[in-house]
């Protein structure tokens, strides 16, 4: 064994209070979109970042349990999709495509959406359901997925992510 | 260190001491985890990973190692941190 007096000792800055907070707003709920925001309030959360979600808007489907686990990819208006535009909005070509981008997460072992919510919830994440969302399409808690703490309006958010770094996705 | 095989347990538990982890057998069986995974995948596994192959639940791995349990585990196993997103 090498002598310990060689060994480099990082600082995990374990004992530093940094108060570093994360608030991502997921505004949008579409397969490609949900995405972002769970891979790196995932990220931020193994660094030890205090992480809180809001979704709001279109970003309502990623935590309502009937949708959640069926987001679609567009290909429509994404140049970035590279398929000739007058083909994208044809009959089947969301279906194919969410097919495919579903395919290669699957090869990178992606986790779903729900698996992915699971996990964030798990580290420490918190999640919460923007209160206008929830009554425009008639939801109640009940309906959203289990691990969202609570459905709060846009003041509370605020007011709750005070000092923290914030991302509008 | 910069050789897989210069690394043992004594050396882990060392490493583990300087950062404050007191080893138990449910740290062992994630670091033991980590490095049997190394050695076939060729590279550290993510939080993730240790909880869907290594099968240790994600909120114990913050307990076991708090705050930034990917980089500590890959210290203490005296392997790179790992390049997953996910």
């Amino acid at each position: 064994m090498t002598a310990v007096s060689e060994m480099i000792v990082p600082s995990f800055d374990d004992d530093v209070e940094t108060g570093r907070k994360l608030a991502i707003i997921c505004s949008k709920g579409s397969l490609d979109m949900a995405y972002p925001g769970l891979i790196l309030g995932n990220a931020a959360l193994g660094e030890g970042v205090e992480l809180h979600l809001f979704f709001t808007f279109w970003g309502f489907d990623i935590i309502t349990k009937g949708r959640m686990e069926d987001l679609k990819f567009s290909p429509v208006g994404n140049t970035a999709a590279h398929i000739p535009a007058a083909l994208a909005p044809l009959p089947g070509m969301t279906s194919m495509a969410t097919h495919m981008m579903q395919k290669s997460m699957d090869a990178l072992e992606i986790p779903s959406v729900p698996e992915f919510l699971d996990l964030i919830v798990a580290s420490g994440g918190h999640l919460w359901a923007c209160q206008m969302s929830a009554d425009m399409n008639k939801l109640k808690k009940e309906d959203l997925y289990d691990g969202v703490e609570a459905i709060i309006n846009a003041s509370s958010f605020i007011e709750m992510t005070e000092g923290a770094q914030l991302l509008f996705i | 260190m910069t050789e897989y095989d210069q690394w043992d347990e004594d050396m882990g538990k060392a490493l583990a001491e300087a950062i404050g982890v007191e080893m138990t057998d449910e740290h062992w069986k994630a670091i033991r985890f980590l490095r049997e995974d190394f050695k076939v995948q060729g590279e550290t596994p993510t939080i993730r990973r240790v909880s869907t192959a290594g099968g240790i639940d994600t909120k114990q791995l913050f307990v076991l190692f708090p705050k930034k349990p990917a980089k500590k585990m890959a210290y203490i196993a005296g392997l790179p941190k790992p390049h997953g997103c996910v």
